[in-house]
């Protein structure tokens, strides 16, 4: 009789373990390009992008029993994507090398992704332009500030979610978005 | 005046037309590479033949430097014993010439003095008498 609870015992654990890969490997696939986008705009280096994807899903995986579903899974993955970035500058920043040139794109050609839409070849050239400044002005900004002006603008989310995911206040996080919003249009004119 | 996107930011920071519009182009532009970046294939195969084609290449280059760098310091080392050989030949004939010199001038000098000495011996007959006297306060 044991054996036998033992045994269906172990075949529910399997079958739980299953489903939750099951589950897991769903929400990969939700939100693994809005996790990548949001570090490829951050770091503007697709293969650092895309190892910090990787851990980031990996590190999601091994927690994912932790997962209490308090925030969605997508602010979750966002939170633990915002600490490895923080954490692979604050790594870099004690090595000797820092300086060195990295993978980082060129602002110009990061610009230059803008889908033509139906404008003329000149409020196109007028467009990039205008993206471009963006760019150097999100250069610019502090990491606080840059994750969540690309938090708002690019990954569309409202300052709820991006106080979830920052681990930061409502207050906090408007003030942050008000600085940088003050730094990128400080830019477009040109300032 | 008018608002970005689905926020509707209740901070109520309403963006200007022209920052609007900019900032929308600044997240499709994100969205286009993101897209683009994220469904091109990779080439982890393809990477690594460029990467030992360079790597041989590289070797290759080390090598023939090696080879040309040891080549040329055996080159020099062989040189340098030449000009070496040379220049002790060349110190040997001249010391000899030296030698030679200096030997012939000894003869030359050898012969004069004999000479000189076998004609200063010639007294006249009348003469003997003072020469033995010159010879004797010589010795004394």
């Amino acid at each position: 009789m044991e054996a036998i609870a033992r045994a269906t015992a172990e075949q529910f654990a399997g079958l739980e373990m299953e489903a939750a890969a099951q589950e897991f490997s769903s929400v990969v696939e939700a939100h693994r390009p809005q996790i990548f986008r949001f570090l490829l705009a951050s770091t503007r280096d697709v293969d650092l992008a895309e190892t910090l994807t990787q851990e980031c899903f990996l590190k999601a995986y091994r927690n994912w029993d932790r997962f209490r579903g308090d925030s969605s899974a997508m602010t979750w993955l966002m939170r633990i994507a915002i600490n490895l970035e923080k954490d692979h500058w604050r790594n870099r920043r004690m090595q000797f090398w820092r300086h060195t040139r990295t993978n980082s794109v060129d602002l110009a050609e990061a610009s230059e992704w803008l889908p033509s839409g139906e404008r003329s070849v000149e409020q196109q050239m007028m467009a990039r332009e205008q993206v471009a400044h963006v760019w150097r002005a999100v250069e610019g900004l502090s990491a606080r500030q840059r994750t969540v002006f690309l938090l708002r603008y690019v990954e569309d989310q409202d300052l709820s979610e991006i106080a979830q995911a920052t681990g930061l206040s409502e207050g906090t996080v408007k003030a942050h978005l008000s600085r940088a919003l003050v730094k990128v249009r400080a830019e477009l004119r040109g300032k | 005046m008018m608002r970005l996107g689905k926020g509707s930011m209740d901070e109520g920071n309403e963006l200007e037309a022209g920052l609007e519009q900019t900032l929308k182009d600044f997240r499709s532009s994100v969205h286009a590479w993101s897209d683009a970046e994220y469904s091109r294939p990779r080439e982890t195969a393809n990477m690594a033949r460029p990467m030992s084609w360079r790597v041989a290449a590289g070797w290759a280059l080390g090598c023939v430097l090696a080879a040309g760098s040891l080549g040329g310091g055996l080159y020099e080392r062989h040189h340098r014993q030449e000009l070496a050989k040379i220049a002790a030949a060349a110190e040997a004939a001249s010391q000899q010439k030296l030698e030679a010199e200096q030997r012939a001038v000894k003869e030359s000098d050898d012969l004069l003095a004999k000479v000189d000495n076998d004609v200063s011996r010639q007294v006249p007959q009348a003469m003997e008498p003072l020469a033995q006297l010159m010879a004797e306060d010589d010795a004394q």
